[in-house]
């Protein structure tokens, strides 16, 4: 399997504080990756850096097999995108929200792909509503919807369902393997929901103080964990 | 009262004959205010969106009460600035636009930029700020998240057109230093007032201020439809 991303030496700090320390991290092309961990772990951060929102302080980052140093294209900017925790809509019809990520790359938004995604996610009959009507859960599966629309390589989910609940979840989640297994879209999921990172990832992978401690195939992940932290995390202990 | 309702009656009777003073006064005044308004906006919203956007600006401790202080501007000092720069000893005395509609116009922009760059300045602050960091996520460029932003604000940035509005056509002073009151050629219908009443011609004058707050309704009126529309797409 070729990478989607190399990290090498990447770390990540406001002033002496680093909150994303990896000396090595691959993410394949196609695969699911879930991340887990406490909140502060850096799981956040380290999408950002994978998104090209934020520049490693040190190390880099190679994508597609291309060495990211400084700016990054547009083009490979364009080719991922986030759905975060929380969805971020603009005031505008749910329509017009699921549409702009083919207007902001001057591409026909009168496509067929935009009613397909409304309908995937059962918003055909709120494409006309403002979106601040919405419930958490229909705004977040908009949100998924404007993000699957620009067809990305990589879609990064950043605590995508983390107050949602279990109709959403279960939907989101079915439209987020189906996308991977249809499309090979790379998927990096962060949650603190471990269950969903079982159900969902190929590999799992626990963060914790910026470092990641433990990244494995997800069976083994959570049958036969390596690591203390990992087994403790598993558990239910608290990590700090 | 019966000044009042004489000059009440009077008025209406003046406007219904659409005198030819009224009538050049009205034009003026909404040339006047109309393309201060819009060079006012075509420099103010960029530079407000700019500073709202621009997280770290250097300087803004200094810039941001600079232009709160301008929101404020006492258009007869505008005026008197202005007069004083386009006068023949002025630095643009040269440009012979003293007591003309240019020059008049360059103090109603002066009044109405602060206003403007302000008000879109704070209007783009409220919007939150995970929005352009989502748009830059869905492939915005910069420009494009500028834009987005600027739009997610339209109303507050609205508020800041009305603002702009309201202030430089119910403006007197700036206009009657600048302009001189010369009549069919700048005189404007808060000026036309003040100097209709100074006369006696109460009549004529409160047919005037009709005028002024029909025009200042109106407008208002439809940026508030263009308002609500906004509000639900």
């Amino acid at each position: 399997m070729t990478s989607a991303y190399e990290l090498a030496d990447v770390r990540h700090c406001y002033g002496d504080r680093c909150v994303v320390d990896i000396p090595t991290l691959e993410v394949l092309q196609g695969e699911i990756l879930g991340l887990v961990g406490p909140s502060g772990a850096g799981k956040s951060t380290l999408l950002r850096l994978l998104d090209f929102l934020e520049t490693p302080t040190d190390g880099h980052l190679t994508y597609g097999g291309t060495r990211i140093d400084g700016d990054v294209s547009l083009a490979d900017r364009r080719d991922v995108t986030t759905v975060f925790q929380r969805p971020m809509l603009l005031k505008r019809s749910v329509a017009a929200n699921v549409r702009i990520g083919r207007r902001l790359r001057g591409l026909d938004t009168k496509d067929r792909g935009t009613e397909m995604w409304l309908d995937r996610l059962g918003l055909t009959d709120l494409a006309d509503a403002p979106a601040r009507t919405l419930s958490a859960g229909e705004a977040q599966r908009v949100a998924l919807a404007r993000a699957l629309v620009v067809e990305p390589s990589v879609l990064l989910l950043d605590e995508p369902t983390g107050n949602l609940d279990p109709y959403n979840v279960g939907l989101l989640e079915e439209i987020v393997r189906t996308e991977n297994a249809e499309r090979g879209t790379t998927i990096v999921i962060v949650t603190h929901d471990v269950f969903q990172a079982r159900r969902l990832a190929d590999r799992t992978g626990l963060m914790v103080s910026g470092r990641v401690i433990e990244l494995a195939e997800t069976k083994g992940f959570f049958s036969t964990p390596q690591q203390p932290q990992t087994a403790a995390f598993l558990r239910g202990d608290l990590l700090i | 009262m019966g000044t009042l309702a004489r000059a009440f009656a009077d008025a209406l009777g003046l406007l219904w004959n659409m005198e030819p003073a009224l009538v050049e006064a009205v034009v003026l005044t909404l040339q006047v205010t109309l393309i201060a308004l819009v060079i006012a906006l075509v420099i103010g919203v960029p530079i407000g969106a700019a500073i709202g956007l621009t997280r770290h600006l250097p300087g803004r401790w200094l810039i941001v009460p600079l232009i709160y202080t301008g929101m404020g501007l006492p258009p007869v000092t505008v005026g008197l600035f202005t007069y004083l720069v386009l006068s023949n000893q002025g630095p643009l005395g040269g440009l012979g636009w003293l007591f003309t509609p240019a020059g008049m116009i360059v103090a109603q922009t002066i009044i109405a930029f602060p206003l403007v760059v302000g008000l879109t300045m704070a209007a783009v602050q409220g919007v939150d700020p995970n929005l352009p960091v989502q748009m830059l996520s869905l492939g915005a460029t910069r420009r494009q998240v500028a834009t987005v932003t600027l739009l997610e604000a339209r109303v507050g940035v609205t508020a800041a057109v009305v603002a702009a509005y309201g202030a430089i056509i119910s403006e007197v002073g700036a206009v009657m230093l600048v302009g001189g009151n010369i009549e069919g050629e700048t005189r404007v219908l808060t000026t036309a007032i003040v100097l209709e009443t100074r006369k006696g011609n109460f009549a004529l004058a409160m047919a005037l201020g009709i005028i002024l707050l029909t025009l200042a309704f109106v407008t208002n009126f439809a940026f508030h439809r263009l308002q609500v529309h906004q509000g639900v797409r």
